[in-house]
């Protein structure tokens, strides 16, 4: 049996990844890790032998993640579609907006979570239910909206509704 | 008669994780749809522009902060050496048998141990990036005599210039049997090494140049009266032995 305290340190860089990859920034990056962590420290006793550690943490860091956009009275969509909607379409704003990264940080949350988990992590799609606490068949449609969100905003399209209704 | 893919099995297609006679099935329905085949491959080079993007960061170095237990269990030295110790155990990789309980055991041998310790204490502050000593060698003098004090005796960390290696700073360590300070160097291309000074060997005798290798960690030391020192480095034995030498004759002709 692995020590605990091991298996949760050798999962440390991949939640900095996908933290760096859903904050898109350094130092909120750092900041989530680190309280992941914090909390991964504090509740491994809770933690159920032979369980799956890297699950566990990246709900953590899940849960963390939505709390954080909260508290700061950002709920997940908004902000994405605001900042979609205010993209000019001047041919050096589609230049950048072909740019991976920034288009991630213009997907709503949940939708980032999902495709990350499922290209970065190479989580099976019931992982990533699992990990985020929804159904497969909300994995598998948000994984569909934010891949087709993404391919149009690497396009240079500017994304003028919610896509809320594709199934 | 082959039925419609769903969406669902369409994204399983971007990700390959279709049995090899569906994939082959939704191949050829592809074949027949360039428009659904281009938006497919598209969402294929999305996956490979993230893992491009974002790989590197497992590569980084681990800040020291994220790897500590919450700060709250901190005040006492004594767990926070326990900490240390299980996080570098950790970060050398393997070891998991040993981490706790062989640094405690009164009975292991002090000789044993003192590689153990150095190279535990290089993984763990080598690779910090904000806060690798807590004096700068800014301050080489109130780090010496800090360090000194705190050992109850004289030190004089070797100038390793000719060798390439020019010193970083220190910290405060809490051994086995007292306070242990560490010294930290790096090269211009910033590779860094530590070294580590312990005093209280019980058994007070003096060995020749021991080697060991503690995962990618590799550790020079030896014994004088009272005093261990061990040198620690992810680099090669030769490199490190070379310099190793270069410490132990300043230490012996003081």
């Amino acid at each position: 049996m692995p020590d605990p305290r091991e298996h949760l340190l050798a999962c440390l860089p991949r939640l900095r990844r996908y933290a760096r990859a859903l904050t898109g920034e350094r130092s909120s990056a750092d900041d989530l890790v680190q309280d992941t962590m914090e909390r991964g420290w504090s509740r491994l006793s809770q933690w159920r032998a032979g369980g799956d550690m890297r699950a566990w943490l990246f709900g953590i860091m899940h849960n963390l993640h939505i709390d954080q956009l909260r508290r700061k009275h950002m709920p997940p969509a908004d902000p994405d579609e605001a900042q979609a909607l205010a993209a000019p379409s001047s041919a050096a704003a589609r230049l950048e907006l072909r740019d991976v990264q920034t288009a991630l940080a213009l997907l709503p949350a949940e939708q980032r979570e999902v495709l990350l988990l499922v290209a970065l992590e190479e989580m099976s799609y019931e992982e990533v239910a699992a990990t985020l606490g929804i159904p497969l068949g909300t994995v598998m449609s948000r994984l569909s909206r934010g891949r087709e969100r993404l391919r149009l905003l690497m396009l240079g399209h500017a994304m003028p509704a919610p896509l809320k209704v594709v199934k | 008669m082959i039925s419609h893919p769903s969406e669902a099995e369409l994204q399983a297609w971007v990700d390959g994780r279709l049995g090899a006679v569906r994939r082959a099935e939704v191949d050829d329905y592809l074949d027949a749809r360039p428009d659904e085949a281009q938006r497919l491959h598209a969402y294929r080079q999305q996956n490979k522009e993230l893992r491009a993007r974002f790989n590197p960061v497992l590569d980084e170095p681990l800040p020291w902060s994220h790897t500590q237990p919450p700060r709250r269990v901190w005040p006492w030295r004594r767990i926070a050496a326990a900490a240390l110790l299980a996080v570098g155990a950790a970060l050398l990789g393997g070891a998991a048998g040993w981490n706790l309980r062989g640094a405690a055991e009164p009975g292991i041998a002090a000789v044993e141990a003192l590689p153990r310790q150095a190279a535990l204490a290089h993984a763990v502050y080598a690779p910090e990036v904000r806060h690798p000593v807590e004096v700068g060698a800014d301050q080489q003098q109130h780090l010496v005599a800090w360090l000194s004090k705190r050992l109850g005796t004289q030190l004089h960390p070797p100038q390793l210039g000719a060798a390439g290696y020019e010193l970083v700073g220190g910290r405060l360590l809490p051994g086995d049997g007292g306070p242990v300070a560490q010294f930290m160097y790096a090269d211009a291309s910033g590779q860094r090494l530590t070294l580590y000074v312990s005093t209280g060997q019980k058994e007070k005798r003096e060995t020749g140049f021991r080697f060991a290798q503690e995962g990618n960690v590799s550790v020079f030391y030896w014994i004088d009266g009272s005093f261990g020192y061990a040198l620690s480095a992810s680099i090669g034995r030769g490199e490190l032995g070379r310099v190793a030498q270069t410490v132990y004759d300043q230490l012996a002709g003081q």
